[in-house]
């Protein structure tokens, strides 16, 4: 260390405020200062909500005294008057990483995977760290809580960013003149949880959201055996979960939907999680209400995109035009609804935003004082500190002075009080030289007109009309001013005197020569607020449900409605029924006949149009923010239900194609895959409405080259199974371990709730339905022959391409369901005997056949896929619709409910122009629960309506970027393509098929 | 070593089963005039001729017509339908067979300017993929390279052949390129977002590619001594003896690749993929650029876009008097290419007329691969390259075939699906018995 730095290091020692008494002390001797100061004739923000005008406030030792009116001052009061100048508690981010280091990613990309923990004596996985602590890792940053503190910051709640489980976070002031012994005020403060694995760590499991739940869910049940004392190995981990368990938990979303996905969690353990929000909570502000939690709020608006080059433009969605439109009116819509929530600056460039983009909310309707709460009092309660966010008496001594109120445009920041330590932003007593001067230069007059800011204010000279280039500096008490004039520049330079408003001084004119100067005030400056007040706030767009191209105005609702005349297919023993009508009331079939009356019903014409029960695919994975749970050989513990994504532009695109309900399954990655979601396509509801109630359950298995990760490159050999003849080992032994669970648990002893064995059991105990994905013939054997063993049946083979070879067997054994492609094959070497006669076949055998999707763009023609059966193999046409419409409902187990036309079931229909097996064919309205959720006339309006909207958006978005507003290169989000083999390793989307 | 050794076994093994199922036995030279009597012959350039008879002759249509007498053998095709042949273009077919089993793929060499690779002499004439097409009435095709910037040269094949130079119908058509993104996909691996956006590189993707066609025109002007393989493939660009297909998608894409062409003395050019083409038409016109437009069973590219934007795409630029047909490159392209006929049929959903939607597949395609003198329609003097459906081809109910020729030879219409389907139809028929 050079001397320099030591002395440095010295002089900051000595001026710290408090010395930490009991310390010995061998540079001097001890220099109490018990002085008070006093701030005085301010108007003082003791909080958010009450504000005291002509106020002092008076500290000392670092706290707040008294603040009022009324204050009596001891006599060593040092006093500094704050005439015409606001007081406001200092602000607080509790969500930011403030001395921690950014964890550094592991070159993990390329090599062998990692399946097992890296470390022993914590949790089983590495993504799970609650025994870190912040205050372990925490290095008081400098340069970072120098810009906070301009920012108007004070404390902040600071943690550990990596991880799943990321342990504890910490509270520090930001105090730059004190050492870590007075700035750390709570050690342990808060308990951290987010949906991202550690970057630092490599193991494979999660690999999926719906992973991360189930490990979370486990983590919480693991936790709360081991506090039980049944564990026989030390477990770092949860003994440090189990500790801190009464701390404020901080669950970081970032996601629109996670924000859901994270309070569940919370709900089942009855913890309520402070949720770190997306900015997109405007869309589903119920949803997000229904929560009840606090949020911590991201600021980071969206710049305008650059849509001046027209084929740019094009690539950007009406979604994401909007959320630039609508995202400043995020808080509003928050405090509208009161839903509590404060500010972070955790994804600003730089804390600096932070006023700018709350002046930028607060031009979309946010109020002030919930504004103010957000960095003051709320954030201080989710960190559960009384003694920051306010000025009562016995707080810390956090405050920051303005010259007018914090939020408006123009006002500047003087000092940031931390702990009684000033900390300067801007000379408080620098003069305001804002206003209206007559400047002489060179013997020729001169409008000059500063404004801005005190400390930085703008310039503009001109004469007439004709403006020049001009710049000005303000510092201390000089200012310097440059003016070019027919490219000549002329310097001046002035002090700024308390006895006078004018300015003058030298001046240097273009040929280096020295003279003089004058400007004369003429008028003082006025604020502009009141003007800028009466500006309106800026137009938003309408959200919609889900809110992009294509949504709903308002959810569709069930109405009753008459279908006049149609060619009816029943898919039941009845068959198909011309000149039919069909009366739907209260969301059922109410009635089929002849001459129905109509009552109060719609009448629709259906005069040589077919009516169908709406489609169902038995194998899905649109709506699904995830598909595969990869990390490990079994994940029964995942459930598709906690992924489901309503906002799938996929979900509107199948409605046009006339499917109205399907399973979401797990993919393929593992041989126990994860359990499905049975949804009904209600394009605009939430994920919870468009999940069945009463959902038959249900568990993806596979077989076959995707279980044994043939197609994933060189480096993925090292998860078991790698042959068929391990896959069926996966399957005895986990079977066999279920069993062994269950008597453990049926014996009353003490046992480790486990979610996976639970999932097993159910399947055991005939409870859980298992749709195989599955190809060749010996394995699909070898799982039925797996299910007599342990006395229970596999209900539906999907995908199964070598059915035909095997259906006897199949049907011998029981099987429910065999659903398969039409006609995919030679696209992996295990379907190579593929044929597209397969459904065929199996019919003609008795099995109950499907014909499925698997696939975001086939999924729109199922009609036509069950036509195909018409072709190879002669399927009849009643039977080949029954493929895509009851027969899956079969399999699923929601024939009682839909599948077919009958009364008294769902009004789950499909209006077709043409008959519906016919290639010409194509939907006119789609139907669930007796609302209508595709209706090709309403679609030609939306088209319309998006070309407009997209358009008024880019017209506003030109006008901000010709405004000066900062813009972005237009971008188009990468497309979702979810099949069985999507594989969602390394956070990364690899096709295998 | 050992993990090796059974690796190259094991991809062998693969290889033995994939290959000693040959295809069906290629169909022998026609030896006596036919007549197929009583159907409704779609012509394939828009016309239909009604209780036809269609009379061919060593291999050539001789007579079509409603009021002709019938010669030769007899084949009474009463109430059914008879089509030319289906011809794909930009296709890889019989250059992969199994795209997961990577030794089974031939589809995509390595390098970025390529034009001296060939597809015809990798073009598996047994392949299991390609014998499944005649089925469903996929008769020929262009057999095209993938990969790199310039991909190489491609030929005509009929589907119907002992090998690769039995199957040649043109050889060395055309070259195709895979013109620069002007959008590019983030690498999301180097933490990059996983989006779209504008691509930096695409300027000078272009330049590099002029520099190569620049070059190339100069070296014609001289004969040097040593040979540049890559210069001497791509002469027939500039004497107009071959095409240039170009693959481009957005609008900006097309413009800058049609104008690069005609700048650079390309008369040639047919566009690939082209989903934005349908906003500039008449700038296509303009250049009488035909278009092989992406296939109209996929989705969207874009979220705002008409759930049938690829439904119409096709209808959209035949109205514009384009001429067109369909691309069927995309995910599993090969073995789905037996959709051809209902890739064609998805767009009369959409409004076009049905005599109009085969031509798609048919006279226009042919009219792009520069075949039109033999193939595409069923007019005399043509190539009987044509078959007979029960009903509706372009209809998955009424495209069952009874009889396909090429060049008048009667082709099997057997496959491994078909002998499989026998195999086990037979089987559990017994055990009902």
């Amino acid at each position: 260390m050079t001397r320099l730095t030591f002395s440095l290091l010295l002089f900051l020692w000595q001026i710290s405020l408090f010395s930490q008494e009991y310390f010995p002390k061998n540079d001097g001797v001890s220099n109490n200062n018990s002085n008070y100061t006093a701030f005085t004739n301010a108007t003082v923000y003791v909080n958010a909500t009450q504000k005291i005008d002509n106020a002092t406030l008076l500290i000392q030792n670092g706290k707040v005294l008294q603040v009022g009116t009324s204050v009596k001052l001891p006599e060593n009061t040092k006093i500094i008057n704050l005439e015409g100048k606001y007081i406001y508690p200092s602000f607080i981010d509790a969500y930011s990483d403030f001395g921690i280091e950014k964890p550094k990613r592991s070159a993990g990309f390329g090599r062998s995977p990692q399946y097992d923990p890296s470390r022993t004596g914590y949790y089983w996985n590495d993504h799970i760290m609650p025994e870190v602590n912040a205050a372990d890792h925490f290095k008081f940053d400098d340069k970072k809580a120098k810009e906070l503190v301009e920012a108007g910051f004070a404390a902040v709640g600071t943690h550990h960013h990596d991880g799943i489980a990321r342990g504890t976070g910490m509270v520090v002031a930001l105090n730059q003149n004190g050492n870590n012994g007075e700035r750390i005020l709570q050690e342990k403060a808060t308990q951290h949880f987010s949906f991202s694995r550690s970057v630092v760590k490599n193991q494979s499991y999660p690999s999926s959201t719906m992973g991360t739940l189930a490990l979370l869910r486990q983590m919480y049940h693991d936790a709360d055996w081991y506090a039980k004392g049944n564990a026989k190995n030390k477990d770092l981990s949860l003994e440090a979960l189990n500790k801190n368990k009464s701390l404020p938990a901080i669950f970081e979303s970032k996601d629109k939907l996670n924000n859901l996905r994270a309070d569940k969690v919370g709900d089942l353990f009855n913890i309520q999680y402070i949720i770190v929000g997306s900015g997109y909570e405007y869309e589903n502000i119920k949803d997000v209400k229904a929560t009840n939690a606090t949020f911590i709020i991201p600021l980071n608006f969206p710049d305008a995109y650059d849509v001046s080059n027209p084929y740019q433009a094009e690539y950007v969605s009406l979604q994401d035009m909007r959320h630039w439109n609508q995202a400043p009116g995020n808080p509003k819509v928050l405090a509208e609804n009161n839903v509590p929530f404060a500010f972070t600056t955790h994804d600003l460039k730089s804390a600096k935003e932070i006023i700018s983009r709350i002046q930028k909310a607060i031009s979309y309707g946010l109020d002030e004082t919930t504004a103010l709460k957000a960095l003051t009092t709320v954030p201080a309660s989710i960190l559960n500190n009384n003694q920051i966010g306010n000025l009562n008496n016995g707080s810390f001594a956090n405050f920051t002075i303005t010259s007018g109120p914090i939020f408006d445009k123009g006002t500047t920041f003087y000092e940031n009080w931390i702990q009684g330590e000033k900390h300067v932003i801007n000379d408080l007593n620098q003069k305001d030289i804002r206003g209206d001067y007559n400047l002489n230069v060179a013997g020729k007059n001169y409008t000059m007109k500063l404004g801005g800011e005190i400390s930085k204010p703008s310039i503009e000279i001109t004469v007439d009309t004709i403006k020049y280039k001009s710049t000005i500096a303000y510092k201390d008490n000089w200012v310097e001013i440059g003016m070019t004039k027919d490219d000549e520049l002329y310097r001046m330079t002035s002090i700024v005197s308390n006895t006078s408003d004018n300015l003058s001084g030298r001046l240097i004119l273009p040929n280096g020569l020295a003279s003089a100067f004058t400007a004369t005030k003429t008028q003082a400056f006025e604020s502009k607020k009141k003007d800028k007040k009466e500006e309106s706030t800026p137009e938003t767009v309408s959200v919609t449900y889900p809110n992009m191209a294509f949504g709903n105005n308002s959810l569709p609702k069930s109405q009753d409605m008459l279908f006049k005349n149609a060619t009816v297919w029943t898919s039941e023993a009845n068959g198909n029924l011309e000149n039919t009508d069909v009366l739907v009331k209260n969301g059922k079939i109410s009635k089929i006949g002849k001459n129905l009356s109509a009552g109060n019903a719609q009448v629709i014409d259906a005069t040589g149009k077919h009516l169908t029960a709406g489609i169902i695919d038995e194998h899905s994975h649109l709506a699904l923010s995830s598909v595969n749970e990869g990390g490990h050989n079994s994940s029964a513990e995942v459930k598709m239900e906690d992924v489901v994504d309503p906002d799938d532009i996929g979900v509107y695109r199948a409605l046009a194609g006339g499917v109205t309900s399907a399973q979401l399954l797990h993919g393929s990655a593992n041989p126990i895959g994860g359990r499905s979601a049975i949804v009904k396509f209600k394009w605009g509801e939430n994920a919870n409405n468009m999940i069945y109630s009463n959902s038959p359950k249900f568990i993806k298995f596979a077989l076959g080259e995707n279980v044994k990760q043939s197609n994933w490159g060189n480096t993925e050999t090292a998860r078991f199974p790698q042959t068929r003849m391990g896959v069926e080992q996966v399957y005895m032994d986990y079977f066999q371990q279920a069993k062994e669970y269950e008597a453990q648990k049926k014996s009353g002893k003490s046992f480790r709730y486990d979610e996976e064995m639970e999932t097993l059991l159910e399947i055991l105990n005939g409870e859980r339905f298992i749709s195989c994905h599955s190809y060749v013939q010996s394995e699909i054997n070898m799982l039925m022959k797996v299910a007599e063993s342990f006395n229970f049946k596999v209900n539906t083979f999907t995908h199964i391409l070598e059915g035909y070879k095997v259906a006897d067997i199949m049907k011998k054994h029981g099987v429910i369901g065999a659903s398969t492609f039409s006609d995919w094959w030679a696209y992996k070497y295990e379907v190579n005997d593929a044929i597209p006669y397969n459904a065929a076949i199996m019919q003609n055998v008795g099995l109950n056949v499907a014909i499925n999707s698997d696939d975001g763009e086939m999924i729109r023609r199922l009609n036509q896929e069950a036509a195909k059966t018409v072709k190879y193999g002669g399927v009849s046409e009643e039977e080949a619709w029954k493929m895509v419409t009851i027969n899956p409902a079969k399999m699923l187990h929601i024939d009682n409910r839909t599948g077919s036309i009958k009364e008294g079931k769902d009004a789950d229909l499909v209006l077709w122009n043409d008959h519906p097996l016919s290639l010409y064919a194509k939907p006119e309205k789609t139907i669930i629960d007796g609302a209508v959720y595709f209706d090709l006339e309403e679609d030609m309006k939306k088209r319309q309506a998006i070309n407009e909207e997209r358009n008024k958006l880019m017209k506003m978005m030109m006008d901000a970027k010709n405004g000066g507003g900062k813009t972005q290169t237009p971008t188009k989000r990468a497309e979702r393509d979810f099949h069985c083999d999507t594989d969602h390793l390394f956070e990364g989307f690899q096709d295998h098929d | 070593m050992k993990h090796l050794i059974q690796h190259i076994f094991l991809s062998g093994l693969m290889l033995m089963s994939l290959f000693t199922n040959a295809q069906q036995t290629p169909a022998g030279k026609q030896t006596e005039t036919i007549s197929i009597t009583g159907v409704t012959a779609h012509v394939g350039n828009g016309t239909v001729v009604n209780n036809a008879t269609i009379v061919f002759d060593n291999g050539v249509i001789t007579e079509v017509g409603a009021n002709v007498s019938p010669k030769g053998k007899i084949i009474n095709a009463e109430g059914k339908h008879v089509y030319p042949g289906f011809i794909t273009v930009n296709s890889t077919l019989g250059l992969g067979e199994v795209d997961a089993v990577r030794a089974s793929m031939d589809v995509n060499e390595i390098g970025s300017i390529s034009p001296n690779i060939r597809s015809l002499i990798a073009y598996n004439a047994e392949s299991r993929v390609v014998e499944s097409m005649r089925p469903n009435g996929v008769l020929m095709g262009q057999i095209v390279p993938r990969g790199g910037r310039l991909t190489g040269t491609s030929s005509v094949v009929q589907f119907d052949a002992w090998n690769w130079e039995d199957a040649a119908v043109k050889v060395d058509d055309a070259l195709h390129l895979n013109w620069p993104n002007s959008f590019s996909r983030g690498r999301w691996w180097l933490g990059e977002p996983a989006g779209y956006s504008p691509n930096k590189n695409y300027s000078s993707e272009i330049e590099t590619f002029k520099t190569f066609l620049t070059d190339a025109k100069i070296y014609a002007k001289t004969k040097p001594a040593k040979k540049n393989l890559a210069f001497e493939a791509v002469q027939g660009l500039f004497d107009g003896s071959q095409k240039l297909f170009i693959d481009a998608t957005s609008e900006k894409e097309i413009i800058d690749a049609v104008t690069f062409a005609k700048e650079m003395g390309i008369d040639k050019v047919v566009l690939v993929g082209a989903y934005h083409a349908y906003k500039i038409t008449d700038f296509l016109k303009q250049h009488n650029i035909p278009v092989v437009v992406g296939r109209t069973q996929s989705t969207p590219s874009f979220e705002d876009d008409d759930y049938d934007l690829p439904y119409k795409n096709p209808k959209l630029l035949h109205d514009a008097g384009l001429l067109v047909t369909i691309n069927p490159g995309g995910r599993m392209e090969r073995m789905n290419t037996r959709n051809l006929p209902f890739y064609a049929g998805q767009v009369v959903g959409q409004g076009m007329d049905k005599e109009d939607a085969l031509k798609l597949i048919t006279s226009n395609a042919a009219k792009i691969l520069g075949i039109d003198d033999k193939y595409g329609t069923l007019e005399v003097g043509k190539s009987a390259t044509l078959f007979i459906s029960e009903g509706d081809a372009l209809d998955m109910r009424g495209n069952v075939l009874s009889h396909a020729f090429i060049d008048g030879r009667n082709i099997s219409l057997e496959s491994h699906h078909t002998n499989l389907y026998q195999r086990y139809s037979n089987k559990f028929n017994e055990q009902q018995d």
